[in-house]
């Protein structure tokens, strides 16, 4: 049962993906497909960053549980769209030309900060496995792991900064994100799980 | 994606819209391959419709076009108001195959159907105080839903001056592959300034008024720094925000560079002589 519910998670988070490939197969991404991908991809790697952290702070008000079993996944899966976004970036919009990447890194801020909320991310997929939590320890693995609301910040920036004139989108996802940051500001704590088996990935903790 | 992109390259006119009689090849245009009708109109910024590129597809149908009054008023001798099917009696339409190229970097090739701008101003008498024409969009937040939100100033303006205004490539646009223009591209009637960034090309035209002095711009209220008054195409100088050094045509993969002028340099660079492009962006 647990396995089929992880599955079905698995395959919802793929659905946004699937359906940009079944689009893409049928010539359905519209007259611009390189900037459709863009910035759909785009668009779904916050989504899931910030589904990712949302996991605690639900916790938190509502005593829901279960959103903490797939935070990693969500958290992997912001990877993997940011990771598709940058690369449409460099391999497709800009077709590998280094000159025009390194002057848009170093002359475009909102270019600037969103490489830095990916680069943020690259630790934070890296340590992502049981084995780096004991590597490190808890308590020094979760500090690490906090770094993921820096790199949601650097995400909502590169949206705003990017966006012509309707900031409705950015807007939403920076409501969000600073309504997440209050939650686990001013909640009061909840008594920290008992560290039980199972271990503190599986049970998630409320953090301090 | 190859798939979508052999689609785009297919160019064809619109199923529906009434054929426009009668057409006269005009000069100017190019004979680079033409987007197809499906991109030219499904691929809009028009902010009075919805911000998403397919907004206005979506929304515009609707919108009335007719009857639609045109008010040409200020510094003219012939001030008058005139229903847009008895203005495009004034002069024979021409077909001109123009380049298009967005702001945002992107641009295609786009066969309009319209009348020379200059030949309408000759005709309303513009008088000695005239410098500058100053166009003004419908505001209409019922049939336009993109107008319930203030993402920029309503109703969108737009202006140049009386100098560009009569160059013999500006055109007032009221078709599109040799149809009455869709919706979505600004029907009734909309300017095209091939030369500059396409915002310059208000649509939805209700008024155009003869000033002594610089109008307003919507983009340019709405961004100063990034976006200016003359808004002429020019590699050399970026937005803000991103290169202008090199456009993506829609329909292509590998980026082209930006012209001068987007191409227009033989036929416009004298109306910029000894002005500082730099920073009359």
């Amino acid at each position: 049962m647990n396995r089929l519910v992880r599955s079905a998670v698995f395959a919802g988070f793929c659905l946004p993906l699937a359906l940009m490939g079944i689009e893409g197969l049928g010539g359905r991404l519209g007259a611009n497909p390189i900037a459709n991908l863009m910035n759909r991809l785009g668009f779904w790697a916050l989504f899931f960053l910030l589904l990712s952290l949302a996991a605690t702070p639900l916790k938190m008000l509502f005593g829901w549980s279960s959103p903490v079993r797939f935070r990693r996944m969500a958290g992997l899966f912001a990877f993997f769209y940011a990771s598709f976004h940058l690369t449409t970036y460099v391999a497709v919009d800009q077709f590998f030309d280094l000159p025009a990447i390194a002057a848009d890194i170093v002359k475009r801020k909102f270019i600037t900060i969103g490489l830095l909320a990916f680069l943020l991310l690259v630790p934070l997929a890296i340590t992502s496995t049981d084995r780096w939590v004991r590597r490190l320890g808890f308590v020094r693995w979760k500090r690490v792991h906090r770094l993921s609301y820096l790199a949601a910040v650097c995400g909502v920036i590169h949206f705003v900064w990017r966006v012509k004139a309707d900031l409705l989108q950015p807007t939403i996802f920076g409501v969000v994100l600073a309504g997440l940051f209050a939650v686990r500001l001013f909640s009061p704590r909840i008594p920290r799980s008992r560290a039980a088996a199972g271990g503190a990935l599986s049970e998630g903790t409320a953090g301090p | 994606m190859s798939l979508s992109l052999a689609r785009s390259a297919r160019s064809d006119g619109g199923p529906s819209l009434p054929p426009l009689p009668n057409l006269k090849k005009g000069p100017f245009s190019t004979d680079e391959r033409q987007n197809s009708f499906e991109d030219i109109t499904h691929y809009n910024n028009y902010y009075e419709f919805g911000t998403d590129k397919t907004d206005p597809a979506a929304n515009a149908s609707a919108f009335p076009t007719r009857p639609w009054k045109i008010a040409f008023e200020g510094e003219i001798k012939n001030p008058q108001s005139v229903e847009v099917d008895e203005l495009l009696k004034w002069f024979p339409l021409e077909e001109r195959v123009y380049r298009m190229r967005c702001v945002e970097a992107w641009s295609m090739v786009i066969p309009w159907v319209g009348l020379p701008l200059g030949d309408i101003i000759r005709k309303l008498e513009p008088t000695q105080r005239a410098r500058y024409v100053a166009f003004t969009s419908r505001l209409d937040p019922t049939m336009m839903p993109g107008q319930r939100r203030p993402v920029l100033d309503w109703p969108y303006v737009e202006g140049l001056r009386l100098d560009e205004a009569t160059h013999p490539l500006t055109l007032l646009a009221v078709g599109l592959y040799g149809r009455v223009l869709p919706n979505q591209n600004g029907a009734p009637l909309r300017l095209v300034v091939p030369w500059k960034y396409g915002f310059k090309g208000i649509k939805a035209i209700t008024r155009v008024r003869f000033v002594e002095k610089e109008p307003p711009t919507t983009w340019n209220r709405m961004a100063p720094n990034e976006y200016g008054f003359y808004a002429n195409v020019n590699p050399e100088v970026d937005h803000p925000r991103w290169s202008q050094a090199k456009e993506r045509r829609i329909g292509e993969f590998f980026k082209r560079k930006t012209l001068p002028f987007n191409g227009y340099a033989d036929q416009v660079a004298r109306l910029y002589e000894g002005m500082d492009l730099r920073r009359s962006y």
